[in-house]
């Protein structure tokens, strides 16, 4: 992309719209303009051309009547004289008649041929002409050498009247003149004999004022050519006689004014443009011939008065054009002002939004159009960003909050839990060992085992109801709660009905716990239990794993008349009792299926050649197999005891052990 | 085109100092007239620059250009005193010698022949037999002597009519061949609206008719009486040619000062036309000299000629009639 449109492409829409729709428009202006201008051109060229050809014709009959004048005259003189010849007083009063009567007249003379008057007399030539206004009369002679000049010799041998070429008039009249001359002649025994010339001169000053007098446009002019193009008559008093169109043209280097020229004393008429260095600025021509003389006449106008109308019209619609080219501007400003303005604040202001300030209000915009509709939209996204990011804060506050609780909850859980496996390494009657698996969020499962005196072991595995701290708490409760009461009561069922009623007290929270709660005389193997709505644990007993046989019970702190009952069964060498949660039978798999109590059996079942810590791990392990990837819902606490047997000698190393 | 000009700066001032120059004078200037042999033109733009330039005056001659033309021949002028130095053709200044004028050349200013016969294309004349039973235009006696010379060796009878002072007998038709000088006449045709294409030419010098053209003439009895003076106007003429040639713009000016106090029907275009063919014919070439003393050979051509024409009335020998360069 080059530099230019990088800089467009910079730009505003009101830049690109204003520089497009200008474009579009001075195109189409110019184009009209331009053909409308070149279309009157023409037009006006043909009626200027009419206009000027009209304009030289009518010049040219003003100039062809007073030629006509003049030649009247020696017409009809040389016709009398060619029938006899006048006498020199009869010449005389011709001549001087002629010249004061016509006043275009500036001198006339009747030439005779060598001898051709009288024998006598070589050159006769009477001269009559105006000088300083007053009338001269005198005779041309060998001085002047009349039978050479063209004046005389061209028309003698062309045998017809012909206007000369502009010459100075030397020797005779003494001014710039052309002379039209007519010759005469007698017939003498069948011969024509030629006798002179009756001629009539025209001053060419005199000439110049009259064509002078013809007005053309302001500044056009009007011109003479001779046959030979030499300027007759030209405002330019230098050009007249000396000048021709032809020096001019080669004295400019100028073929196009040479054939302009050419056609021009060939009797050509047209209306052509001249070169400019003719004015020195743009003309045109329009000549014809002067029949009579054999001359051209040339009107020069100059081609801005010509189409002064045309120029006038250019100037208006120029005018009008430039007026309407800013009213457009002003208007495109203004419109694309009020399209951009909104847009510009629309885009300030969401760039603000971008940068997470949303409580800056979106402008309001009332149009229906698509800038409104677009700040509408803006400000519908504003307000649900504001309200989905307050949602966000709400929720990740309470998350955090939440996460800090069970954290305080898990440690509450795990600090009350017995943690040196094996705990009584002296002990030689039993192993034990608990294992918990905590879920994410507190399950709120516990266990407990501690000695009694008389060689007993009360070992406990319950699962508080409910989540998080005030589980934690209420199973911290529960827990002290039966160490304490285990002091004061001997059976399970007395410590659960006891334990029971104090977890009632003042509870609020409606908390509950399920419970199995054993107490093993590791001596004798007999094992008294009570159940609090707690599942039922597992015997394995010679390989065979099966349920322990359950008195009924009700949760802990649900009711002040719950009735708990023991049960008493006598374990035997190598016996094994799982204690488990039901975040062992309920945990689910990835397709939902729950593990259920038969798994339960048969993977004990598989554990029988296990000790305790093995079994409890084994065991957790399988829940976690099963599991796989599902989450984990709750806490999976397994408690196993290995009955190893009792005697005498273990009891010794008891510290508090007593045989009663 | 400057080294050509060169070449002719540098052919005049051999001349010039074969002709040597003429101290100044330290007396009064003595008083002297040249009478052209036509009306004022470039044709004789030496001798106004010689003049203008104070080249005739430097070398102690108050020198009076008179005012030439059809009804002063320089010859009739000489004759009765009225002129002492005129310029002529060489073969008109042999004719007049033969009859008693006693010209003496002075110096040879063009030494060929710029003579033509002009017809138009259209009246068919293209070779010289076309022109039997044509009009044919002539100037009076010794103008005219090539064009009989031409005529009687095509073998052609032609009607002749007088030329006057124009070609406008020519323009109007009234004759079909013309007589001109290729400086003047040619370019006049040319400026009257006919292209050169229009037109067939005849140069003289083409058809062994190159005659020498303007010299320097005074009579036999002025250049007894007063040689320096002769060389001094001889001299002073050839450095205006030369002067003339180097500043052509200057020249024109001083001929068209000329041409406008005699009023006559001419422009500078055309001077300067004529001025530059002057040039181009005056130029030394390979088988030709500059302006300068008169050649045997070249007197013996015309004279020769003359004398078959039987145009004198006397022999005129080349000893009697040229100054012998000094």
């Amino acid at each position: 992309m080059s530099r230019q449109d990088r800089q467009f492409q910079g730009r505003g829409l009101g830049f690109k719209l204003s520089l497009l729709i200008l474009t579009c428009t001075t195109a189409i202006f110019l184009a009209a303009f331009a053909y409308s201008h070149y279309s009157s051109k023409q037009t006006l060229m043909k009626e200027a051309g009419a206009d000027a050809a009209n304009l030289t014709l009518a010049s040219i009959r003003k100039i062809e009547a007073t030629l006509a004048s003049v030649e009247e005259v020696p017409g009809f003189l040389a016709f009398t004289y060619g029938k006899g010849t006048p006498t020199p007083l009869a010449i005389k009063q011709d001549l001087t008649g002629f010249v004061l009567f016509n006043r275009a007249v500036f001198g006339a003379c009747v030439a005779y041929a060598p001898h051709a008057y009288y024998a006598g007399t070589r050159l006769f030539a009477p001269y009559a002409y105006k000088k300083d206004g007053r009338l001269e009369y005198t005779h041309l002679g060998e001085e002047y050498g009349y039978p050479n000049a063209d004046w005389f010799l061209i028309p003698s041998k062309l045998e017809r009247p012909l206007w000369s070429e502009p010459y100075f008039d030397e020797g005779g009249g003494g001014a710039v003149m052309c002379t039209y001359s007519v010759p005469f002649h007698r017939d003498e025994d069948g011969r024509r004999r030629m006798l002179g010339v009756v001629t009539a001169d025209i001053s060419l000053e005199w000439l110049r004022e009259l064509v002078g007098h013809i007005s053309i446009f302001r500044s056009g002019y009007a011109f003479l050519l001779s046959r030979n193009g030499v300027f007759v008559s030209h405002p330019k008093d230098a050009y007249i006689m000396r000048e021709s169109v032809f020096s001019l043209a080669e004295q400019a280097a100028s073929p196009e004014l040479r054939r302009i020229g050419q056609d021009m004393i060939q009797g050509g008429s047209g209306f052509v443009r001249l070169p400019e260095f003719v004015l020195g600025k743009p003309a045109w021509i329009s000549y014809a011939p002067v029949r009579n003389a054999g001359w051209s006449m040339g009107v020069v106008i100059p081609e801005d008065e010509l189409f002064e109308d045309l120029d006038r019209l250019k100037r208006q619609v120029v005018g009008i054009g430039l007026g309407g080219f800013v009213l457009l501007l002003l208007v495109i400003i203004l419109v694309s002002t009020s399209i951009t303005r909104p847009l510009k604040n629309l885009a300030g202001r969401t760039a603000e939004i971008a940068k997470g300030n949303l409580d800056i209000p979106l402008p309001e915009s009332r149009s229906g159009d698509e800038v409104g509709q677009l700040s509408r939209s803006f400000e519908e996204m504003r307000l649900a960003l504001r309200e989905y990011i307050a949602n966000l804060t709400e929720t990740t506050k309470a998350k955090e909050r939440m996460e800090s609780e069970l954290k305080i909850a898990r440690t509450i859980q795990m600090s009350f839990l017995p943690k040196r496996f094996p705990p009584f390494p002296d002990i030689r009657q039993f192993e034990l060992h608990a294992a918990l698996d905590p879920a994410l969020e507190v399950g709120g499962d516990l266990f407990d085992f501690f000695l009694l005196e008389d060689g007993r072991l009360l070992f406990l595995v319950g699962d508080v109801s409910g989540k998080g701290v005030p589980a934690a708490l209420f199973m911290a409760v529960t827990k002290t709660l039966v160490k304490g009461i285990a002091e004061l009561e001997d059976t399970p069922a007395a410590i659960l009905d006891r334990v029971s009623r104090e977890l009632l007290v003042d509870n609020e929270a409606m908390l509950f716990v399920t419970m199995f709660l054993g107490i093993l005389d590791y001596n004798t193997g007999q094992l008294t239990y009570s159940n609090a709505g707690h599942n039922p644990p597992v015997l394995l007993r010679g390989g065979r794993a099966d349920w322990l046989p359950m008195p009924r019970g009700l949760f802990l702190g649900v009711m002040e008349e719950a009735v708990y009952r023991n049960m008493t069964i006598t374990l035997e060498q190598d016996d094994r009792l799982v204690v488990y949660t039901d975040g062992v039978t309920e945990a689910v798999d990835e397709s939902g299926e729950l593990y259920s109590n038969q798994r339960l059996l048969d993977v004990v079942s598989g554990l029988s050649a296990q000790g305790a810590k093995q079994m409890s791990e084994a065991l957790v392990e399988s829940v976690g197999r099963f599991a796989g990837s599902a989450p984990q819902a709750d806490d999976i606490t397994v408690l196993t005891i290995h009955y190893l047997g009792g005697g005498p000698a273990s009891t010794s190393a008891q510290p508090k052990g007593e045989d009663e | 085109m400057p080294s050509r000009i060169r070449t002719v700066i540098a052919a005049l001032a051999v001349i010039l100092a074969v002709l040597g120059e003429s101290p100044a004078q330290a007396g009064p200037l003595k008083k002297a007239s040249l009478i052209p042999q036509w009306e004022p033109q470039a044709q004789f733009a030496g001798y106004y620059v010689a003049k203008a330039k104070g080249f005739y005056e430097k070398r102690g001659v108050d020198m009076d250009i008179l005012r030439g033309g059809p009804s002063s021949p320089p010859s009739k002028l000489l004759a009765e005193g009225k002129a002492l130095f005129g310029t002529m053709f060489l073969a008109t200044a042999v004719m007049e010698r033969s009859k008693d004028l006693a010209l003496v050349n002075l110096a040879q200013v063009m030494r060929g022949s710029t003579f033509l016969l002009v017809a138009r294309k259209s009246s068919a004349i293209n070779r010289p037999g076309d022109f039997n039973g044509k009009r044919v235009s002539l100037w009076g006696k010794e103008f005219s002597l090539q064009a009989e010379e031409f005529f009687k060796n095509a073998g052609v009878q032609v009607e002749r009519l007088p030329q006057g002072f124009t070609v406008d007998l020519f323009l109007r038709g009234g004759v079909d061949v013309v007589s001109a000088m290729y400086y003047n006449e040619y370019h006049v045709l040319l400026n009257s609206g006919l292209d050169p294409e229009d037109l067939t030419l005849f140069p003289l010098r083409d058809y062994g008719l190159d005659y020498p053209e303007d010299g320097i003439y005074c009579l036999n009895s002025t250049f007894k009486a007063d040689p320096e003076l002769c060389s001094a106007v001889a001299d002073a003429s050839l450095e205006g040619w030369r002067y003339a040639f180097e500043h052509p713009e200057e020249a024109l000016d001083i001929v068209m000062g000329h041409v406008e106090a005699a009023r006559l029907p001419t422009n500078r275009m055309h001077q300067k036309w004529m001025l530059e063919r002057l040039r181009e014919a005056m130029l030394p070439t390979a088988g030709r000299q500059g302006p300068g003393p008169l050649l045997a050979g070249e007197f013996e051509a015309v004279a020769r000629t003359l004398a078959k024409a039987g145009l004198l009335q006397k022999p005129v020998s080349f000893e009697e009639f040229h100054v012998p360069a000094r």
